[in-house]
């Protein structure tokens, strides 16, 4: 599949952010001690909102039509991407309330915590319905897999995590049990990570030309000629594949470089106190945005869809 | 709306293709005259880019493959002609994944369509589809896909008879064949009973509702009762020699001079 900048951006910047909201709204619900400043809420709220908006904002960039965004909202009833659309409008609403009644301190009532609350449920079914859009689809096999949907939420929340603790180190708030949920949900992600690549480097791969022809019954089948001399959209969008020498190498680094060096600056960091400690949670921001950046890229580059089989590629 | 119709919806007519890939001889005629039809009808504008350049990209409804079948037995590689286009699913998740309820499938005869005035050119139903049936126009911004010629088969502007797709119509080999499938005494279903059609990746579970003819065996001459040996022609009678047979050989060279 076409790596779409658009698309990574969306799914990783939008992910991040509601990580983010999910991890502020579950801590208000949890009497966490959040600082006692609004800047707090203005800088924490404000990226995990600015995040959000920026990935919604930019998923409509790949649009043919944006101007007619707004009718995605209809087909909830069938389509994940819809589901995804109105659970992301609808998360604006506590968010919104939630961040307004921190500024105007009212937090600490049992309506904010709700709102909280709330605004955690919000983000976990938006991206959970992101993960499904992609998990639904039959016709790439490394995308219809069960722990597709769950790497989505698991990374959402350690990008989420990643943010949250050097926020709350730069205002002096941070506990050692906040950065041992961020590197224990990294570490989540790095296990069901090479869980997935593991299962799907093993697989069976059933579907072959023969297969999608009907002609396998007559031998052998190999593309002759192909339909047109130069590439169509099909072959464009659903065409691309990427070496396997190459996918190693990038897997290598999202795992090492990316996550694995953001746990690390994460596990340094509990040993750290002051302005070094917070240096290393912030230090530790852009390996994990490395990493799951690469992770996006790999998992469209690495989706083989069924429909190359008839431009002649023997397995899928 | 992008949930399919229920099944007391439907009518029971599942209008469709059937392709015989035995006669078909990769002329690209239907994919030509699909698109003549198809840029001034329901999918208009169905325009290329670059269309004369070194890098040409377009949408085109109907895509003509050519494969070789190495076959198991003694006889030849084959070379067969693989027309492909959308199958009209009886369950298709093209539809189903549309956000905006722009993909539809009728309930009255089975035809997968996209309304062009409502689609926002996300291209998530060319994922769903198995088969590359969806092609997105780039100079229109919205998917385009085969309409069974909705604009033909129903048109009373036009003759009885020219009520078919565009394509079956073309076709000089009578590889396709246009009628409804979900009627098991019409002729395209008694062709599919006689001469085995097939479902393109039945195990999708998309149940397509076109159908493909399988080429049939290869025949080997011996089960029509001919000789396994080719026939040779006796060779033509020399000449003799004789004095008449000299005369007519100078005769042959001086006139072809």
């Amino acid at each position: 599949m076409h790596p779409a900048y658009s698309v990574i951006l969306f799914t990783t910047a939008s992910g991040a952010g509601y990580g983010l909201l999910a991890l502020l709204g579950l801590g208000a619900a949890l009497d966490v001690e959040f600082p006692q400043t609004y800047w707090f809420p203005l800088v924490a709220l404000g990226l995990a909102l600015g995040l959000i908006t920026v990935g919604l904002l930019s998923s409509t960039f790949h649009l043919g039509h944006p101007e007619r965004a707004w009718r995605a909202f209809s087909q909830w009833r069938s389509s994940w991407l819809s589901r995804e659309g109105v659970a992301a409008v609808a998360t604006y609403i506590p968010a919104g309330l939630f961040g307004l009644m921190w500024l105007g301190d009212w937090d600490g009532t049992m309506t904010w915590q709700s709102l909280g609350v709330l605004s955690a449920i919000g983000a976990a079914v938006t991206v959970w319905c992101t993960g499904m859009i992609y998990g639904s689809l039959t016709t790439i096999r490394q995308w219809n897999h069960p722990l597709v949907t769950p790497v989505y939420m698991v990374l959402a929340v350690s990008t989420g995590a990643s943010l949250f603790c050097p926020l709350m180190a730069a205002f002096g708030a941070v506990q050692p049990w906040h950065i041992v949920m961020a590197a224990g949900a990294m570490g989540g992600a790095i296990l069901m990570k090479c869980v997935y690549w593991w299962s799907i480097d093993r697989e069976p791969r059933v579907l072959t030309i023969e297969a999608a022809t009907g002609l396998g019954r007559r031998g052998v089948v190999r593309q002759l000629e192909a339909p047109h001399t130069q590439e169509n959209f099909v072959q464009r969008e659903m065409g691309y594949s990427i070496g396997r020498k190459h996918a190693k190498k990038l897997r290598a680094v999202c795992l090492v470089g990316g996550f694995g060096l953001a746990t690390s600056l994460q596990a340094l960091a509990l040993l750290a106190q002051g302005p070094l400690q917070t240096g290393l949670l912030a230090a530790s921001i852009a390996p994990a945005a490395v990493g799951v950046i690469v992770e996006r890229w790999l998992f469209f580059a690495q989706a083989q869809h069924v429909v190359t089989l008839f431009y002649g590629k023997h397995f899928a | 709306m992008t949930s399919l119709p229920t099944a007391e919806e439907r009518s029971g007519k599942k209008l469709g293709l059937v392709i015989d890939l035995d006669t078909c001889v990769g002329c690209h005629a239907c994919a030509v005259s699909c698109k003549e039809w198809n840029t001034q009808g329901y999918s208009a504008p169905l325009t290329d880019v670059d269309a004369y350049g070194s890098d040409p990209l377009g949408a085109w409804l109907n895509r003509i493959h050519t494969y070789e079948v190495a076959t198991v037995d003694d006889m030849p590689n084959r070379t067969v002609h693989f027309p492909r286009s959308c199958l009209h699913c009886e369950e298709p998740a093209c539809v189903t994944v549309c956000p905006t309820g722009a993909s539809y499938k009728r309930a009255e005869d089975g035809i997968v369509l996209v309304n062009p005035d409502t689609c926002i050119g996300c291209k998530l139903c060319s994922w769903a589809c198995p088969y590359g049936a969806r092609e997105y126009d780039p100079s229109h911004g919205v998917m385009k896909k085969c309409t069974l010629c909705v604009d033909r088969i129903y048109n009373e502007h036009l003759e009885p008879e020219a009520r078919q797709p565009a394509c079956v119509l073309a076709c000089p080999a009578g590889a396709r064949h246009y009628g409804d499938l979900g009627d098991p005494d019409s002729a395209v279903s008694k062709l599919v009973a006689q001469r085995d059609g097939y479902d393109l990746l039945p195990q999708s579970g998309y149940k397509p509702v076109n159908k493909y003819l399988p080429p049939r065996p290869r025949r080997t001459g011996v089960e029509d009762g001919a000789a396994a040996e080719p026939k040779v022609l006796e060779p033509i009678a020399k000449g003799d020699g004789s004095l008449s047979d000299r005369f007519f050989a100078w005769a042959d060279q001086v006139l072809t001079r």
